[in-house]
């Protein structure tokens, strides 16, 4: 790497690439950089670190994603000798073109954002590529991915400063771009099960094939197609492929919180305000809002709310940074998930929806937090 | 007397530590040195030029804006150099020392204020707000001794005040008579040091405990307009022999810490004696580049065997620059020598208190803030460090001032600084704030 470090330098061939090599280089080696000023010694983590760390939490997912949808193909098709394996590669081959658009797409834009400013590459997508593949659906057009990446990549990240500077979360942008954007390949019926081929591997199914997710179903007074709270915690069930498996989920949730990366105190929130929600709206149920009929532990389990919880509420960036102001975060976006797609008959999904409208609210949460600090301040000084 | 236990910091548990308690004697320095850059806002102008005689105690220069305000010379001797930098700025006076042992007499009976004036004591104090060496104007609302460090590796102050301590009761007396409030004294758990006159407070908890900035702020937080001063406890030993012999002793004893050290111990040293007289032949030589630092290895000043000892520090640490280099793909390193205390490395298995050598490499690129908390899990203060961080970078006066600017030092964002995911450089930040405040408050 040091032979050809020169090239890259100011005045060197290839100094419009000095970006892109010097990610290169941090990437494969830890720089020798020392500290200039004040401490003199750093802890081992930084940000890249961090990052491969949510990466990690989010494997668990991302793994039982293709093997739930080889699963679930398998099933549309009729095909019953299949075995474990023919279904994650089933899956494996129908994720890794959307993984693949995903990570190029957003990273092309960051190298080429980074280039531009002469700055370090920043790690913050390595994160939100990951999430892309694993909230849109899988029957999303590849181009259509790509040019929700991109959108908001630039619009709702790169234009804030970038990493760390972004008011909403990247990757929930993604999805709510296309959700709004192409609502007929979003939702519905025939969005969430791959029915069709993955490069030639696996069958076809009979031609308009649909299969709705439960919230789908429920959405629609369909209750009897709804599978079981046992079903949807393990995971087996139509959905965004990230988002089905509670217990993978949970796992990376331990994850993030045995590390200390996420918050417990916006996931636990979270996950309290969508009980008491859920607790309340089936306290007061009623057939004109059929998804009030699910018991709260249901509600918790069906959907992308734990996934929103455990991965999207914790984003730390666009989150709220006060330790009261995250109980507060954290608990609206358990409500508005719940209130959202119970109460709101043309979204049967909310947890979207609920993160990027708290997202929006995190500043005002923690400005009023850190305003009652200074007002103490002030009353201190009156007190003398 | 209370017991104020602290949750937040932590104790970095570092090699080279000292073993044994015994204080070896010293080599001569052939040099010493006066470093302006250790006197916060004091700007040097010279009374002495190069080649003219000083005994310990003279003064060598005083500060352009407050005349009143000296830094006198440790030793006797001749006065060598002004070494220079950019735009003429003074980096340091030297010393030649003439090993008479010859040092000013004050008259003890003489105004207080004006004997620390006098003597260069009063450059050794800090005020709080901007932490600057005392404005002569203002009287302190409350005087603030720190009896501990609580840095990694820092020498117990009770080992270097040694005989000294039977001065402090005088210090007290002295320091009650230039404030109208009271003058506290933060001791650690292990030990108490008792003075009649001062209030005596002990800490509980990890570094940074005993930092002046975070006993203030869990006593009697400063507030806008008010003044205090800080000082260590080895500093006030010095007021106190001031006011018994009338003469100022610079001598002290120096903890020599950290893994390139071969054998750490004590030495008696004197302020601005010359590293070299310290560290011949006591460092580790196995090939690696060492960092000396003067202080300690979070808010140390990085000097090399040509430097001297600061003014502020009885401590001197050194450790690698670095351990192994071209670490390839460190970021997803398995190994349980990447030493964090967070969990996110294997390292945890073994402990975040197990003993570690760590060097000075910065392990990571800046970055934005995104991390949340961070700060704060280091700051056992009442204060939004983050908030505080980020209104100091975009300049926010108000903001700052709302936010708590007033009560902070450099020295109390160190250990954030150690811990900061996004390596920002927050005493920097910190420096710089008080200082651009400080312009547009004056």
């Amino acid at each position: 790497m040091d032979k050809i470090k020169p090239n890259f330098q100011e005045g060197g061939k290839l100094a419009k690439l000095e970006s892109v090599y010097d990610g290169m280089e941090t990437f494969l080696f830890t720089p020798n950089t020392t500290s200039r000023s004040g401490a003199h010694i750093h802890d081992s983590n930084d940000m890249k670190r961090t990052m491969i760390t949510v990466v990690v939490a989010l494997l668990p997912c991302l793994l039982f994603a293709m093997y739930n949808i080889g699963f679930q193909h398998f099933k549309a098709t009729g095909a019953t000798d299949a075995t474990f394996w023919d279904m994650f590669l089933f899956g494996l081959l129908a994720m890794l073109p959307v993984i693949v658009v995903s990570y190029v797409v957003g990273l092309g834009i960051e190298f080429i954002g980074a280039q531009i400013h002469h700055k370090e590459i920043q790690e913050g997508f390595l994160v939100t590529g990951i999430l892309i593949p694993l909230i849109v659906p899988i029957n999303t057009p590849l181009w259509m991915t790509a040019v929700a990446t991109a959108f908001a990549v630039i619009f709702a990240k790169e234009i804030f400063g970038g990493t760390g500077m972004n008011i909403f979360n990247v990757a929930l942008i993604t999805r709510a771009f296309l959700f709004f954007a192409y609502p007929s390949k979003m939702s519905g019926d025939s969005a969430f099960v791959k029915a069709d081929s993955a490069f030639g591997f696996g069958g076809d199914a009979a031609n308009g094939f649909t299969c709705a997710t439960p919230l789908g179903d429920i959405a629609t007074n369909a209750m009897d197609k709804v599978p079981s709270t046992l079903d949807a915690f393990i995971g087996l069930i139509p959905g965004s492929p990230g988002e089905t498996s509670m217990i993978a989920i949970l796992i990376g949730a331990a994850i993030l919180l045995f590390t200390g990366i996420a918050s417990w105190r916006v996931m636990l929130s979270v996950f309290a305000g969508g009980l008491a929600m859920a607790a309340l709206a089936h306290a007061l149920s009623s057939a004109t809002y059929p998804a009030s009929m699910l018991d709260p532990i249901a509600q918790i389990c069906f959907g992308g709310f734990a996934f929103a919880a455990v991965f999207m509420a914790t984003d730390p960036v666009t989150g709220a940074r006060t330790k009261l102001g995250q109980y507060i975060y954290g608990f609206l976006i358990g409500v508005f998930a719940i209130l959202i797609r119970v109460y709101n008959g043309g979204y049967p999904e909310g947890a979207m929806l609920a993160v990027l409208l708290m997202n929006a609210f995190a500043p005002l949460i923690d400005y009023c937090v850190v305003q009652a600090n200074i007002n103490r301040r002030l009353k201190r000084a009156k007190a003398k | 007397m209370a017991l104020i236990k602290l949750k937040q910091g932590f104790d970095l548990n570092l090699k080279g530590k000292i073993t044994q308690e015994i204080v070896s004697e010293p080599t001569q320095s052939e040099t010493f040195a006066i470093i302006p850059d250790d006197f916060t806002g004091v700007i040097p102008r010279m009374e002495k030029k190069p080649g003219e005689h000083v005994v310990a105690g003279e003064v060598i220069y005083h500060d352009k804006n407050d005349e009143k305000i000296k830094v006198t010379s440790p030793v006797s001797g001749t006065v060598a150099e002004v070494v220079r930098g950019d735009r003429r700025k003074i980096l340091a006076v030297t010393v030649t020392p003439d090993n008479k042992g010859e040092s000013k007499s004050f008259d003890t009976r003489s105004n207080p204020k004006e004997l620390l004036l006098e003597s260069g004591l009063w450059a050794m104090l800090r005020q709080r707000p901007y932490d600057i060496v005392p404005n002569t104007d203002v009287r302190p609302r409350d005087i603030f001794i720190t009896a501990f460090d609580s840095a990694p590796l820092a020498p117990s102050l009770k080992t270097v005040l040694g005989d000294d301590e039977r001065f402090l009761d005088k210090a007290v007396e002295v320091l009650l008579s230039l404030t109208d409030g009271k003058v506290y004294m933060g001791c650690p758990t292990d030990y108490t040091i008792d003075s009649t006159g001062a209030e005596t407070n002990t800490f509980a908890g990890p570094h940074p405990a005993g930092n002046a900035g975070v006993q203030i702020a869990n006593i009697k937080p400063v507030n806008k307009g008010e003044v205090v001063w800080t000082l260590d406890v080895i500093t006030a030993a010095r007021i106190g022999k001031l006011f018994e012999t009338g003469k100022v002793d610079y001598d002290t004893t120096v903890a020599l810490t950290g893994c390139g050290i071969a054998e750490p111990c004590y030495v008696k040293a004197t302020m601005g004696c010359s590293l070299k007289s310290l560290l011949d032949g006591r460092l580790v030589e196995d090939g690696k580049e060492k960092r000396i630092i003067s202080g300690n290895v979070l808010t140390g000043v990085k000097e090399n065997l040509d430097g001297f000892l600061h003014a502020p520090y009885r401590h001197i640490t050194v450790i690698n620059e670095i351990n192994k280099k071209d670490e390839f793909m460190g970021w997803a390193s398995l190994s349980p020598k990447k030493y964090s205390i967070y969990r996110v490395f294997t390292s945890w298995l073994c402990g975040r208190h197990k003993e570690v050598d760590l060097d000075a490499k910065l392990n990571g690129g800046e970055r934005a803030i995104v991390l949340c908390g961070e700060y704060d899990k280091m700051l056992p203060m009442d204060i939004y460090a983050e908030f505080l961080i980020k209104s100091i970078i975009a300049f926010d006066i108000d903001k700052m001032e709302q936010l708590g600017i007033y009560e902070v030092a450099p020295e109390d964002f160190a250990l954030a600084e150690y811990a900061d995911t996004s390596k920002l450089e927050l005493q920097r930040i910190v420096r710089e704030g008080l200082d651009k405040m400080r312009a547009e408050m004056c």
